[in-house]
């Protein structure tokens, strides 16, 4: 096995790098990959897009051999895969770089290239001496200024991209995997890393680069596949497709035409309900400043970095802000989530497994959590009105539980999630601040968590949806965009869907 | 292309940041493992220091020789649970395995009547064998309920650590086993090259063990284990089989220190190494090992570990009594993880 890989690969075969042809994943009952095709000539950089849910990652994770497919080939230069249990084999094949990092921060660079492949010595000890100088070598042969010897928990996450990227290809592997590469970088280490792909790519290294955001796929890339709903919908080089063309094939051609409904805004005059002014948190978001009246619905959407959940974290005190106010019927809130909810902010959190419920605890108990201390006195709760609200919560929110003990995580997605939204009401909210509020829920679920926003809007309370899913904008009386950390486009009601999702995935739309 | 950044300096403020001429800045500079590795022989030389004026018997060979062979059994736990700590991992069970595997030997070979053996009278050579055989059980068993059925590793081996003790209990009607067959006393009584046998042991395995975890590709990979997991697997550790071996080296070396004990007190008590676990985490934390995973260096337990016992020694010379000894002891402890908190800079969890 190659020690250190040659920064030059081998010579060329004329096969496309990647072939995966007619793959077929089912989970259960849904299907991930519908007899997709991908195919990723030598030499080129391809992009692979497609909104959340197309299918990407299942495909990345079949052509570098962490899952098989159900049904297809996949080749590599001509070659077929190896096994699944053949790591090397594949390591030899492709080179993926994933999202989060795998590097370990208490091991040094030099270990961290050569792990588990350090040059031993004949007495099978590591020769620490040869595992540096190699590793040293192979940094300097693709110009990443990074001292072997450094611990890696130093390094900046640039740095430490660049040495997984280095890594990946040392193990002889001609194809690289970007997934989302960028999503962690600022703008300087964004176009630094383009340079270095650039590079890549003089050498003979073939791409495939998977990004939410189109407008770097117009920078690197030759060729660009979409995905729609598992499905393999065209693949073209990008010089021939139009960024409108490129939103239509994500979006799909039905959709382009949808307009959303005009509504009638249920806005009250006076005093903004809530008021954020020119918040700031270093790396998450930047002068954001934004206000809601009282029965006010207003959406904030934008891409994976984009810090609109980072904002909405903010404004229930989840997170801290470096600079700058939240208001709340004019009076500033105080520190973390005890002080948000006494200023009147109810919230379902971005991840209900997570910060949503406790799946042991009852209904009533978890929907109440917030209020327990409305619930009795001297911290002593009273049981039967708890569960009477409780009660009153499940009929209301149509929520499928056998009565108010039933462990929360005992129920259906959609169901724990209208529970998460009994307890952001519980307080009776004058801000409701809602995260992906229908996130993995069914269809119904959906309406009726929805349904409530129109329903606290006409009580006056002020409401703010952030979310990824169109769907979950469509209450709203305006939509604000985020792009790396600023609201930079703002839609009143009867958006269209590909404006819309221009802005958030950062392309100046080009009117057709 | 070059990078605008400066390459990351190391130390902790101690080097300046310099130009990154990436190949060329090839000088020796001293990693952080490596410092951290030497923070407690200031500590160590402290130590000596105040304990020759304490009594100027602290600094005779004869002292030291003691002290060292009074770590012996222990050092070699702290050894075990050091290789398991640094692959992410606990063992609270090596303490009652001290007893369990010299006791069970023992007890097969000891005859009924004076010695309440269990009856088999097994040839006395048969000892040690026995014992380091159901050493290597106990580390499999523990590595079945951990690795194989992913229960909570804090969990299973404090149920095998009351397990395991209460069969001693069992076996040995609470008594303490006496007469031992020579094969058992062996190690703990012998002399080797002027200085006991259990030294040298104690010693080499370390010597082996610091070697091992800095040379050897099985040993680097419990580093990356205890780092992080997923990226071991993905760079193609076989993440399994190597802790599941670890835990089973644990309790071999845990069975050694038994044997050891055993050998020097020419008995088996019921009680024998009840409460080590406490010292040996002390030791090891001390020593700079993470609970965590993934940091700490054999050198840098051993230290911890030297470094106790040579207290514990200064405190009794100064004329201590032996009812505050354990008082002093926890507190020293605590004092110790201030210390090195302070020294590293670095969150201990």
């Amino acid at each position: 096995m190659a020690q250190t890989a040659s920064p030059v690969p081998g010579p060329a075969t004329g096969e496309p790098a990647l072939e995966a042809i007619g793959i077929t994943k089912r989970y259960g009952s849904t299907t991930a990959l519908d007899q997709v095709q991908l195919v990723v000539d030598e030499g080129d950089s391809h992009a692979l897009v497609g909104r959340n849910g197309a299918g990407k990652s299942t495909l990345v994770q079949i052509v570098t051999g962490l899952q098989a497919a159900d049904e297809g080939v996949v080749r590599f230069s001509g070659r077929t895969a190896p096994s699944l249990t053949d790591r090397d084999g594949w390591r030899r094949s492709v080179a993926c770089v994933y999202q989060h990092s795998t590097i370990i921060p208490s091991l040094s660079v030099a270990e961290n290239l050569f792990i588990n492949r350090q040059p031993a010595r004949a007495g099978g000890l590591i020769n620490w001496r040869a595992t540096r100088s190699d590793a040293q070598h192979l940094l300097d042969s693709w110009d990443i200024a990074v001292h072997a010897d450094s611990p890696a928990g130093d390094l900046s996450v640039e740095q430490r991209q660049l040495v997984e990227i280095a890594r990946a290809l040392s193990g002889g592997a001609r194809l690289i995997i970007l997934d989302e590469p960028t999503a962690q970088l600022d703008s300087r280490g964004i176009e630094r890393l383009f340079q270095r792909l650039r590079d890549l790519q003089a050498r003979g290294v073939s791409m495939l680069f998977i990004s939410h955001h189109l407008q770097e796929i117009y920078e690197v890339c030759q060729t660009v596949t979409v995905f729609r709903d598992a499905r393999h919908i065209v693949t073209t080089p990008v010089a021939e497709l139009s960024k409108s063309e490129l939103i239509d094939a994500m979006t799909g051609e039905a959709r382009i035409a949808t307009q959303t409904a005009e509504r009638t805004s249920e806005a009250r005059e006076g005093t903004p309900a809530l008021r954020l002014t020119s918040l700031t948190q270093a790396g998450a978001y930047d002068d954001v400043s934004l206000s809601v009246q009282p029965g006010e619905v207003v959406g904030l959407t934008g891409g994976a970095s984009s810090g609109r959940l980072a904002v909405a974290e903010t404004v229930v005190g989840l997170r801290r802000a470096d600079s700058g106010s939240v208001e709340v019927a004019g009076v500033p809130t105080g520190k973390g989530v005890p002080a948000a909810l006494d200023a009147g902010i109810g919230f379902v959190p971005r991840d209900r497994r997570h910060e949503g419920f406790v799946p042991l605890l009852g209904v009533a108990e978890n929907a109440t959590m917030s209020i327990a201390a409305r619930l009795g006195r001297g911290g002593f709760i009273n049981l039967h009105d708890r569960d009477e609200r409780a009660r009153k919560m499940i009929s209301d929110l149509a929520v499928k539980a056998s009565g108010p003990h039933q462990p929360v995580g005992s129920l259906s997605g959609g169901n724990q999630q209208k529970v998460v939204m009994g307890r952001a009401l519980a307080n009776d909210p004058q801000v409701l601040v809602l995260m992906h509020p229908t996130a993995g829920v069914d269809v119904r679920s959906k309406e009726t968590l929805l349904g409530v926003v129109d329903d606290v809007r006409r009580r006056g309370t002020a409401v703010v949806i952030v979310s990824d899913e169109l769907e979950d904008l469509y209450p709203c009386d305006r939509v604000l965009v985020m792009f790396q950390g600023r609201i930079t486009n703002e839609f009143a009601s009867g958006w269209s869907e590909r404006d819309l999702i221009a802005a958030i995935e950062g392309v100046e739309h080009d009117h057709v | 292309m070059t990078m605008s950044e400066t390459v990351a300096p190391t130390g902790r403020g101690s080097q300046t940041p310099h130009e990154h001429a990436a190949s060329t800045s090839r000088g020796p500079r001293l990693r952080l493992a490596q410092l951290r590795d030497l923070a407690l022989l200031p500590a160590i030389g402290l130590i000596l220091l105040v304990g020759s004026f304490v009594d100027p018997y602290f600094l005779t060979k004869t002292n030291l020789v003691n002290v060292l062979q009074q770590q012996s059994e222990i050092s070699l736990l702290v050894l075990g649970q050091v290789l398991v700590m640094i692959a992410g991992k606990l063992d609270l069970s090596l303490e009652s395995t001290v007893g369990l595997a010299p006791g069970i030997a023992v007890w097969l070979i000891l005859p009924t009547s004076r010695f309440h053996g269990q009856g088999l009278e097994l040839p006395g050579f048969w000892a040690l064998p026995i014992a380091f055989g159901v050493g290597i059980l106990i580390g499999a068993i523990n590595g079945l309920l951990m690795v194989r059925f992913k229960l909570s590793g804090f969990i299973v081996t404090l149920g095998m650590l009351i397990t395991l003790r209460g069969l001693l209990n069992g076996i040995s009607k609470g008594q303490t086993f006496f007469g031992l067959p020579s094969s058992m006393t062996y190690l703990g009584t012998a002399t080797w090259l002027g200085l006991p046998a259990s030294v040298w042991i104690s010693l080499s395995l370390f010597a082996i063990g610091i070697v091992f975890m800095r040379y050897h590709r099985v040993g680097r990979a419990l580093y990356a284990i205890g780092g992080n997991q997923d990226a071991a697997k993905a760079a193609g550790i076989r993440v399994d089989r190597i802790v599941w071996c670890t835990l089973i080296t644990a309790s071999l070396l845990a069975a050694l220190a038994g044997v050891l004990l055993a050998g020097r007190l020419a008995s088996v008590a019921a009680s024998s190494g009840n409460g080590w676990i406490f010292t040996v985490f002390a030791a090891a934390v001390i020593g700079g090992v993470s609970l965590n995973g993934g940091k700490g260096t054999v050198f840098g337990a051993f230290c911890g570990v030297l470094l106790l016992f040579l207290v514990q020694n200064v405190l009794t010379l100064a004329g201590v009594p032996a009812e505050w000894i354990n008082f002093l002891n926890g507190s020293i402890i605590l004092g110790a993880l201030v210390v090195s908190r302070i020294a590293s800079g670095q969150e201990q969890e």
